[in-house]
């Protein structure tokens, strides 16, 4: 245990939000033209490296091609295979995970930031990334196991409803799909297909890397060139093609044997980076973004008990991302409920919030700053996000100040412009017998 | 009502500071990680642990109330009561404990476990004191009303149809728990049975409510960069106002000795089986004042990691690459649980492989454990990644209260948490072996199985 001087209080608020903003952010361009953003931070003993690729399933000409190449990273990688990987990581007690999306493919390490520990982690990172081999046994096996899963998705209400909503928005998107595909796709693909994937857009111009913790900038400034160069420069991959805006209401059932219905209704919303951004924001956060405190939460779980989740969100992409608001209530009174819902969006978007809503609103977001930046782990995710969408380098600082500017009729404006609620799309997945 | 409670919290911040400016502790220096600890005269305990980086503060309240306080016919209680903890007390309105918070921009929630029950606010710092004010007057003065009572119930059975009915998982797991506990309360969920919830009434909420909510009974825990002094002061002018209540504690209920092994199978709405095996262990809290039982303890949580600890242990190498006997396989242990508990291994079959296969495989690597030691190399990554994982933790201020809050709540003192590391270092591989040998056994065992029941669905 460290012992440290008594630090005034003022002192350290006023640190840890500087912490994240413009002036604390480092960014440039590796050699080959990756992007990076770099937090130094010397509070704790470890380093968190994220990188991020326009890599996603986007990007897929048969669905889940993305997913696997992704996934299969640590299955084998020049000399290494999955227990040569696995070991080498777990000796210095580093933690590699991936995850891929529809914008974006995700790899991230987590080290302590002793050289020791640090340096053997970093090469096998380097490794995974570069230099995948993709074994025809490892290969055969995680298709096989994606298709189980794929299986077991169909006892999960949740998961059906998701699957089929995004096909109801989208259409022929390729966010209509699944990252993790379909079991007729996934039966498709081959070892090329992947090897071909992770050539076109593993590559430094498509990536951004970010970085915080115990390292000084030089040290940042090596590790982001031994991540770049062990790929090829590339190209970014192209912009995704333009959604297709929906021309009418619809509604899907799903029969299934459950005890409750899940509900979903929405449509497609906006891109990441756009100006209405902040009054979608606020609007949402109003609706049925902050929880308790949100009006579908008062208005169908406190007032009258009809659920114990109820929700609506944004989720903003490089092509417009899906605006959606959700709940799950017992089969029953389903329809009461999604009534409810619906009309709770169409008052939302004819009327905008209440002065007092806005109020109210304003004061926990701005309030809440300091907690969205308050570990590593957020901050990493942020420098990833804002590298990734090409957000200013004070973003994180122009936050509050955007939220604040936003009054009832800029709400109002905003959604009208963005939903219509005309052309809302309903999936209900449940017993409806 | 809500200004009052503002205006009042302005004047305890004067008094707050004016306080630790006097304070004879005004001159102590104040560790980074240290924690701190003090007891109130009432009994209630306030831990702060000191950290410098961050103007958030967490705040949460523990109370030693969960559901294996419960007992049958009222299952689920401690659950809907920390539901309607956020409704109405003798000075706040329905649902302003939430909006005040939320006017503050801070977050909060709570969560009911077998062991506890716990409340949290993240909020900027200098909103502590507010926050402490509002869980003190929750503490003795909650008001709960028919009306209220019964919506909320309606919420709480959603919870149980979306957690567990709907979830074939889920619903093998709890029944798995309940044929393996016959007597001790870890037989019922958390949430509580259905029928029971049925059952439940406004009264049972009020009488849970002042049996459990006294500060006697609770642990207040702050990770903050504070000093630990003014919170303590403040702890006084709050939480210090209530007096002790005297409390049964409850029954031991110790689980009554397994005289064979049992097997349950749940046909379930599912497309993929899937099997659960426990045997009974004992935890750190079971194994109080016997070192020797503590020493298996700390050895039954390397082998979980031996096991399931990362992409190179044995289940994901062996049972899943390897044998390709398994889509997925885990191993379970919470050794900081207040009664004995379960050991489980589970997984799912992969493609092709039966229940039975799996069953085998899994049973093959026990034995395997009991017969031969571990490996160094293995011994040594666990290790490895235990160490590393202590530090990591310091990133989240949550969960470092979490560890305090919890190990006050099932009856350890939190200075636990500091002997995790070195108790860990120290197991060696023939330690592994004699607790597999001691706990893994043939009439110990309790076997759960998920039977997917495509032709009829929903079954009950």
């Amino acid at each position: 245990m460290r012992s440290l001087m008594k630090i005034a209080v003022t002192l350290s608020i006023l640190f840890s939000v500087f912490v994240a903003s413009a002036e604390n952010i480092q960014n440039w361009t590796t050699d080959n033209g990756a992007q990076v953003y770099f937090i130094e931070t010397h509070s704790i003993a470890m380093a968190d490296i994220r990188m991020v690729f326009n890599a996603g399933s986007a990007r897929d000409k048969i669905s889940g091609v993305a997913a696997l190449t992704n996934g299969l990273l640590d299955t084998g990688a020049a000399d290494l295979d999955a227990n040569g990987i696995a070991e080498a990581l777990e000796n210095v007690g580093a933690q590699m995970s991936n995850a891929s999306l529809r914008d974006m493919a995700v790899l991230s390490l987590r080290s302590l930031s002793d050289e020791s520990r640090l340096m053997p982690a970093l090469s096998v990172f380097t490794k995974v990334l570069s230099e995948p081999t993709y074994p025809k046994a490892d290969f055969t096996r995680e298709k096989k196991r994606l298709l189980l899963g794929l299986k077991s998705q169909k006892q999960q209400p949740a998961a059906v409803g998701k699957r089929a909503y995004f096909k109801a928005i989208y259409g022929e998107h390729p966010y209509a799909e699944m990252p993790s595909g379909t079991e007729a796709s996934v039966e498709r693909i081959q070892r090329i297909h992947l090897r071909r994937f992770h050539k076109n857009y593993y590559v430094a111009k498509n990536a951004v890397i970010a970085i915080v913790g115990d390292l000084s900038k030089e040290r940042a400034m090596q590790i982001a060139e031994q991540l770049s160069s062990a790929i090829p420069a590339g190209t970014a991959a192209p912009v995704v093609s333009a959604v297709t805006a929906l021309t009418e209401a619809k509604r899907l059932d799903i029969q299934m044997q459950t005890q409750q219905s899940h509900i979903m209704i929405g449509q497609p919303g906006l891109r990441r980076g756009e100006a209405d951004y902040f009054d979608l924001y606020v609007g949402n956060h109003i609706l049925g973004g902050s929880g308790f405190a949100s009006q579908l939460m008062q208005s169908i779980r406190e007032d009258r008990g009809l659920a114990y989740s109820v929700y609506s969100y944004f989720s903003p992409m490089q092509e417009l991302g899906p605006f959606t608001a959700g709940m799950q209530t017992k089969n029953d009174q389903r329809q009461q409920a999604i009534e409810l819902l619906m009309d709770n969006i169409k008052g939302f978007i004819a009327n905008g919030p209440t002065q007092a809503q806005l109020d109210k609103a304003l004061k926990n977001i701005t309030g809440s700053a300091p907690l969205r930046t308050d570990s590593n782990s957020k901050l990493v995710e942020y420098l990833a996000m804002m590298g990734f969408y090409k957000l200013p380098l004070d973003y994180l600082d122009q936050f509050n100040d955007k939220v604040r500017a936003v009054t009832v009729e800029s709400i109002r404006n905003a959604w009208q412009q963005r939903i219509d609620p005309d052309k809302l799309v309903t999936v209900v997945v449940g017993n409806g017998e | 009502m809500k200004k009052a409670i503002l205006i009042s919290c302005a004047l305890f911040l004067g008094a707050c500071s004016q306080n630790a400016a006097k304070s004879k502790h005004a001159d102590m220096p104040i560790e980074d990680g240290k924690v701190y600890e003090k007891v109130l005269a009432n009994g209630m305990k306030i831990l702060v642990k000191v950290d410098r980086r961050s103007p958030v503060v967490v705040n949460q309240v523990w109370y030693k109330v969960g559901s294996s306080y419960e007992h049958n016919g009222i299952t689920g209680l401690s659950h809907m009561l920390e539901h309607m903890m956020f409704k109405e007390t003798k000075n706040l309105k329905i649902g302003e404990f939430s909006e005040i918070v939320a006017e503050n921009g801070g977050r909060d929630n709570a969560f009911t476990g077998k062991d506890y029950t716990a409340y949290f606010q993240t909020i900027a710092a200098d909103r502590l004191p507010l926050m402490m004010k509002l869980e003190a007057d929750r503490m003795r003065n909650v008001r709960i009303s028919e009306a209220e009572f019964k919506k909320e119930l309606e919420v709480v059975k959603e919870e149980r149809r979306w957690r567990t009915e709907d979830k074939p998982g889920s619903l093998t797991y709890e029944r798995f728990q309940a044929a393996a506990f016959m007597n001790s309360p870890y037989h019922h969920p958390v949430v509580g049975w259905m029928e029971d919830l049925d059952a439940m009434s406004m009264d049972d909420a009020m009488d849970w409510y002042r049996r459990w909510y006294a500060p006697n009974k609770a642990t207040q825990v702050v990770v903050d960069d504070v000093n630990p002094f003014d919170v303590f002061a403040l702890a006084e002018k709050t939480f210090g106002k209530h007096k002790a209540v005297d409390l049964d504690p409850p029954k031991p209920q110790p689980e009554t000795r397994q005289r064979g092994e049992r097997r349950i199978k749940v046909h379930g709405r599912a497309e993929l089986p899937s099997l659960l095996l426990g045997w009974k262990v004992p935890t750190l809290v079971t194994a109080q004042g016997d070192a020797e039982v503590e020493k298996e303890v700390y050895a039954l949580e390397v082998l979980a990691g031996i096991l399931d600890g990362g992409n190179s242990a044995r289940f994901p190498r062996e049972l899943v690459r390897d044998q390709q006997v398994a889509q997925g396989a885990g191993a379970g242990y919470s050794l900081a649980d207040r009664l004995q508990t379960l050991f489980t291994l589970s997984g799912t079959p992969a493609k092709g492989k039966t229940v039975e296969q799996l069953e085998m495989a899994l049973m093959e690597q026990l034995q395997r454990i009991k017969d031969s030691p571990v490996s160094d190399a293995e011994m040594n990554r666990v290790k490895s990644q235990v160490l590393a994982a202590d530090v990591y933790e310091k990133d989240s201020m949550f969960y470092q209260g979490m560890v305090l809050g919890m190990l006050e709540t099932v009856g350890l003192n939190w200075g636990k948490a500091d002997e995790y590391v070195p108790m860990i270092q120290a197991v060696t591989a023939a330690d592994i072996q004699t607790v597999a040998n001691k706990y893994f056994t043939e009439r110990g065992l309790t076997v759960g199985e998920l039977v997917p029941d495509v032709a009829q669905q929903g079954g009950q």
